[in-house]
């Protein structure tokens, strides 16, 4: 019949209407500013710099190596590299950012920096509230707004964080036990000189090619 | 006491009249025409404020979500549940920036706004709002209404023109064709009121329908013929004030904002409320001629004042074209004009040969029997014969799966 249709679908419009003052389940939204959704793990928008320690200036990770710089497609990256350097997080002398901004109006969060990075220095944020009222000035993120613990790091994203830490560890003790090695190969090299005062040639025991790191 | 309250507004208005001097003698009577106007002015502003609340929550309410609940009273944290809504966007539509189209008809332009909102605002003249409330109490008060209505038609076309703007243009030419067609059944579906009541004064059409007669009141809606003329006003009332489901001359999908696309600012708020003020008046008007105006429905119901019922009735109606609004998808322009020609034309003749039958027919059973079946018949027919041979059902499609 001519109009029977429309009867029906008032009648299902009727039963929300009414029905969302009776059911919780049928209003499904979040009064955001007061509710929130718990976000989830994989969320990420904008990239922030990760320091260990307590100074952010100090345990900063990033090297100023430009790799991020001139990956970025939307090139919302800009870095000064300075002219001293500082001890990194294995205490190695390293160059540092004296400039590093990003403009998050440009940037699109794609996390190519994050996945050039050889350093682990540079994370993708969960912040989705970064609106202003500065447009030029609040949207350009400069080094210590950009800096973040690598506590807040583990709080936002626990897995990514725990496997990165534990990479970082294995370097360190890789690196410790290189430095150990190669402080004992020279310390016995020392004492084989030592011991082996006289000129007189060995050719049965070969020494170590000295020429081998650079191959 | 109920009398009190019933008749609080005439007082009011006497007593502020008191207040004006007798001479010169044309004073007294542009004072009550000032306040007549002040007064129906700002209610249906403020009727406007809150039915523009009530359509978002409602229709928010419809897809499941709460709709506007934020703005309160600004400095405090009282919120109103979002009725303070319509100040907020009030000031929003103030301060805006009133872009005028570089190519556009300057004057034509402006005088839009209020060549639609002028007309649709005069019909409000002649409703009779409550008992001894009628602004304009003249004898062709319902000829007033739909002579003075149909201005908006120009006004759509002007705005439509002035703008320059090819989607405009389209949503004018829609509306025009829309709103000529559908004036047709609109005026129609009201011949039968008029044959009955036997006037066209609003006011004695109310009057017409005051008796209550065993549990029902003597309403026109009550007849055959008056419920088929009914259902047929809000349709072409509906299509009439461009409401969805024929809100085609704004069609957002399609031509984005029709006719008032070029306008911001306030100009586009008057227009705005130039279509709530109409279907007030379309409100107001199916109240009166169908639903017993300003009478109760109950007569134990009779100590609320006559002026709340009438525009509880008319906030009905304005809450059922929500509902339809919520409800029904867009017709299509074929849809709409065949909707209009092939099935609303025919059913409104048909309502005039019901109500002469009803009015020639003294035998009560005869009476409803065949006054029905001249209503209902014609309809079974119609809706028969125009979906004969249209395929109606899910819709395959032949190359996207």
């Amino acid at each position: 019949m001519l109009g029977e249709a429309i009867i029906k679908g008032m009648a299902v419009t009727a039963k929300n209407f009414l029905g969302s003052y009776v059911s919780e389940e049928r209003l499904p939204t979040i009064e955001y500013p007061e509710q929130r959704q718990p976000l989830k793990e994989a969320v990420r928008n904008f990239p922030f710099l990760v320091y260990d320690g307590d100074d952010w200036h100090k345990g900063m990770r990033c090297v100023a190596c430009q790799i991020c710089e001139k990956e970025c497609p939307p090139k919302c990256i800009y870095i000064v590299k300075s002219k001293d350097k500082k001890p990194d997080y294995m205490g190695k002398a390293q160059f540092y950012p004296a400039t590093f901004d990003i403009d998050v109006s440009v940037c699109m969060s794609c996390q190519i920096c994050v996945e050039v990075c050889p350093f682990e220095a540079i994370k993708m944020d969960n912040e989705f509230e970064l609106s202003t009222s500065d447009r030029f000035g609040g949207l350009l993120l400069d080094k210590q707004k950009l800096a973040k613990s690598n506590g807040y790091y583990r709080h936002i994203h626990p897995t990514e964080a725990g496997e990165v830490d534990a990479r970082l560890a294995a370097e360190k003790v890789k690196a410790e036990a290189k430095a150990k090695a190669d402080a004992e190969a020279k310390a016995k090299a020392a004492a084989a000189a030592a011991a082996a005062p006289k000129p007189v040639s060995t050719p049965a025991t070969p020494a170590a090619p000295p020429a081998a790191p650079n191959g | 006491m109920a009398e009190f309250f019933d008749q609080i507004f005439v007082n009011l208005k006497h007593w502020l009249l008191g207040f004006v001097p007798a001479q010169p003698d044309w004073l007294q009577p542009l004072a009550t025409v000032v306040i007549s106007v002040a007064a129906i002015l700002g209610v249906f502003a403020s009727l406007f404020a809150i039915a523009t609340v009530i359509e978002r929550k409602g229709l928010g309410r419809i897809q499941n979500r709460p709709g506007p609940n934020r703005v309160g009273i600004p400095f405090t944290d009282i919120s109103l549940f979002g009725f303070g809504q319509p100040i907020a966007d009030g000031i929003k539509a103030l301060i805006k920036e009133d872009l005028v189209p570089r190519a556009a008809d300057k004057v034509v332009h402006f005088l839009a706004p209020l060549a639609m909102f002028v007309p649709l605002a005069l019909t409000l003249l002649v409703l009779p709002m409550g008992r001894n409330m009628t602004a304009m109490d003249i004898d062709a008060g319902l000829l007033f209404f739909f002579a003075v209505g149909a201005g908006a038609e120009l006004a759509v076309f002007m705005a439509g023109w002035s703008s320059r703007n090819k989607y405009s243009l389209f949503g004018a030419m829609r509306a025009i064709a829309q709103m000529i067609s559908y004036e047709i059944p609109f005026i129609l579906s009201t011949v039968s009121v008029i044959m009955i009541a036997g006037t066209l004064s609003p006011v004695k059409i109310v009057e017409a329908q005051q008796t209550y007669n065993g549990w029902l009141p003597d309403w026109f809606v009550f007849t055959p013929w008056g419920l088929a003329a009914f259902l047929l006003f809000i349709t072409a009332a509906t299509a009439e004030s461009n409401r969805s489901p024929f809100d085609l001359p704004e069609g957002e999908s399609e031509i984005i904002a029709g006719y008032f696309i070029e306008y911001s600012g306030f100009k586009f708020a008057i227009f705005f409320m130039a279509e709530y003020f109409g279907m007030f008046a379309a409100g107001g008007m199916a109240a009166t001629l169908f639903l017993g105006g300003y009478a109760a429905p109950v007569e134990w119901l009779n100590w609320i004042p006559s002026w709340a019922w009438f525009f509880a009735k008319t906030m009905g109606f304005i809450f059922f074209l929500i509902w339809i609004r919520g409800t029904v998808p867009r017709l299509r322009q074929d849809q709409l004009m065949n909707f209009a020609w092939k099935f609303m034309l025919p059913m409104a003749l048909m309502t005039i040969l019901a109500a002469a039958s009803w009015h020639f027919i003294p035998d009560a059973f005869t009476r409803w029997l065949v006054s029905s079946t001249l209503v209902v018949a014609p309809y079974l027919l119609l809706g028969r014969g125009l979906l004969a041979g249209r395929q109606i059902g899910k819709r395959a499609y032949r190359y996207a799966d």
